[in-house]
């Protein structure tokens, strides 16, 4: 299937919290692979001017979920949008999850905050596959309120452990301390671990994989302006040179990353 | 009625008057899916210094209002790289390929670049980027070459003696007066001139009191300069000769027309390409249609057709 720019029709809108939406496009994308995103131009015209890139969070039948937090002017313009209004997008767009990795393993999802929204997709896709073993989903996030997708990972057949910074839900802390604990115990022999989330926690879970010698792998985020790879404005350092978020990740091997370069955002 | 949409520059021949803009089509690979390549007037690759670079730290855009920044820091692989990976694609569309060229610290650099290119056949013309805003030239009188008159000409005449290519020369609207430039890239020999790359500007999260990219300054693109970029066409156009490739905000039919009308040859497409890639194929079919409802029988006769103001210019 060619990447090219589709109209799609909002088939629900539904407000998961005062600042997560989520939006149910008819977009029939059945070679869309978990860890894919697609740009979304939220309202009509120059201003806002770029796409905004936004990851699958789930693909149904008849269309694609994306899973999103209103943070600024594209975010709050396509919340204000009913169902039945159309919105352009591109995609699916990157590389997703290299799946052929969970074989024979158990794979280990890592998500902090927002970065729980693409690992949905995976889940659903690797409980439905033969000879992987029961997905482990690490969640965290601030307070039990930014705890994302619980529900879902649990439904997909996940066994679903938390971890939030004031301890009002899971465990009180970080979600890299959940992964600490996971890896010091006999489960990391067959481990494999998927992850998303911000910057900072990516690196802590190379470490943490880096260490126990497991495999892993993290969804980047940059800032985007075509996310087609034509403008080098998404680029990160990498052992084999300079590689662009979305076009030859966003999905990245961690130990291919220069962590000490990576983005201060 | 037919109405001809060609238009030349230099030895140029174009079967319309839209390329697209150095550094915002790739190397023309990128946007395959969504358009025919070959439909376009020309491409222009993204600018290729002789040693690879790396390019500026991340952040390296940001969106503002009707515009984004970027501070790339003209990332690209090398002249070698460019010609053993990224031209083979371009070369094969059949259309002229226009290869972007910049030196990182000496001018010299430039003719070094045009002699190799000389002698490969799929290039059909070369652009001098003496006008990126994101790197610097140490020792210079000016930060770009494109903002000193005898610089600009001095660049494009050791080019014109090595180079059969047709030469366009792009320029910077980060100058108190673009006649002059334009003037001396003439005089050194250029066929052609690009107008504009991008303005210089600062983007400033307030919060955290931090640029929003990574460099504090970066190159404003966008239709946020469009009015900036028609009025130095229309200024140039009056004062030289050679044709003009004009751009700077267009993203339809309509303000591909401001510049042909101001007095552009042809135009490029660029910041538009990112939020929609099939836009210049929109382009050509929209020019098309205003050609012949209006019954225009060649788009070159758009070019400086500005109505005479009612209030003349001093001088
Ligand atoms: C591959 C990828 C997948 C993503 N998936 C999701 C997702 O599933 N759900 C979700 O809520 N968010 C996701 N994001 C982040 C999302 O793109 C930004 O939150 C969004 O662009 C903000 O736009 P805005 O206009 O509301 O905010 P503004 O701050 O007004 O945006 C201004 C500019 O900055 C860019 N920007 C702002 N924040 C980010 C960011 N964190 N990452 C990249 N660019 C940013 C915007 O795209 C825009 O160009 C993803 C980002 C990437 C790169
Ligand atoms: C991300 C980005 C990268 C660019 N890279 C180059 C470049 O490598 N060489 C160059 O001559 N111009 C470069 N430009 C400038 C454009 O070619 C063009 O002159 C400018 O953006 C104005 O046109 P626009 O408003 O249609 O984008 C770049 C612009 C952008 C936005
Ligand atoms: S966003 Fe343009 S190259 Fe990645």
């Amino acid at each position: 299937m060619k990447t090219r720019e589709h109209k799609a029709e909002i088939l629900a809108h539904k407000r998961i919290d005062e600042r997560v939406q989520l939006m149910t496009l008819a977009f029939p994308a059945p070679c869309a692979v978990p860890g894919q995103f697609v740009m979304v131009k939220a309202g009509v015209g120059g201003d806002p001017l770029l796409r905004r890139p936004i990851s699958i969070h789930r693909r149904t039948k008849t269309g694609i979920e994306l899973l999103y937090e209103v943070v600024g002017q594209g975010t709050a313009l396509l919340a204000a949008l009913r169902p039945g209004a159309e919105v352009s997008i591109i995609g699916p767009l990157g590389n997703g999850f290299p799946l052929v990795a969970a074989k024979g393993r158990t794979p280990v999802l890592v998500g902090g905050g927002m970065g729980a929204a693409p690992l949905v997709f995976l889940a659903e896709h690797l409980t439905a596959a033969a000879s992987i073993k029961q997905p482990v989903a690490l969640l965290g996030a601030h307070t039990k309120k930014g705890l994302l997708c619980v529900k879902a990972f649990r439904t997909a057949g996940c066994r679903v452990i938390t971890a939030t910074d004031d301890g009002s839900c899971g465990r009180r802390g970080f979600v890299s301390c959940l992964l600490k604990e996971l890896l010091e115990s006999t489960a990391r022999e067959n481990a494999v671990i998927y992850s998303c989330g911000p910057r900072p926690m990516l690196n802590s879970i190379y470490e943490l994989a880096d260490t126990a010698g497991v495999a892993a792998y993290v969804s980047l985020e940059a800032h985007m302006a075509c996310g087609i790879g034509a403008c080098l404005g998404c680029t990160v350092a990498t052992t084999a040179g300079n590689k662009r978020v979305c076009k030859d990740g966003p999905v990245f091997a961690a130990q291919e990353i220069l962590w000490g370069q990576a983005d201060e955002n | 009625m037919k109405t001809d949409l060609s238009v030349r520059i230099g030895s140029l021949h174009l079967k319309n008057p839209v390329m697209v803009a150095s550094g915002t089509f790739g190397y023309a690979e990128e946007f395959k899916d969504f358009l025919d390549l070959r439909q376009l007037g020309a491409v222009v690759t993204k600018t290729v210094t002789l040693k690879p670079r790396s390019g500026n730290p991340s952040p390296r855009t940001c969106e503002t209002p009707s515009g984004m920044l970027n501070s790339i820091g003209l990332e690209n692989p090398g002249l070698e790289v460019f010609l053993k990976t990224k031209l083979p694609f371009a070369a094969k569309l059949g259309i002229p390929l226009i290869v972007s060229i910049a030196s990182e610290s000496d001018p010299q650099e430039f003719v070094e670049l045009a002699c190799r290119l000389e002698r490969v056949k799929s290039v059909s013309a070369l652009e001098l980027n003496i006008s990126c805003p994101n790197v610097k030239h140490a020792g210079a009188a000016t930060a770009l070459i494109s903002q000193d008159p005898a610089a600009t000409k001095a660049v494009v005449r050791s080019v014109r003696k090595v180079s059969t290519k047709t030469i366009i020369t792009k320029l910077s609207p980060n100058v108190t007066d673009i006649v002059p430039i334009a003037q001396a890239a003439q005089a050194g020999g250029s066929d052609a001139i690009a107008l504009i790359n991008t303005l210089t500007g600062m983007c400033i999260d307030v919060r955290r009191r931090r640029s929003r990219i990574a460099m504090p300054v970066g190159g404003l693109s966008g239709p946020a300069v469009r009015p900036v970029a028609v009025r130095m066409v229309w200024e140039v156009y009056r004062k030289i000769k050679i044709p003009i490739i004009g751009m700077g905000g267009i993203i339809d039919t309509f303000s591909a027309l401001e510049f042909l009308i101001a007095g552009a040859a042809a135009i490029s497409v660029g910041t538009a390409n990112f939020v929609d890639p099939a836009v210049s194929g929109r382009i050509i079919a929209g020019l098309k249609e205003y050609a012949l409802e209006n019954k225009i029988a060649s788009v070159r006769s758009l070019t400086g057709s500005i109505v005479k103001p009612c209030v003349q210019p001093k001088k």
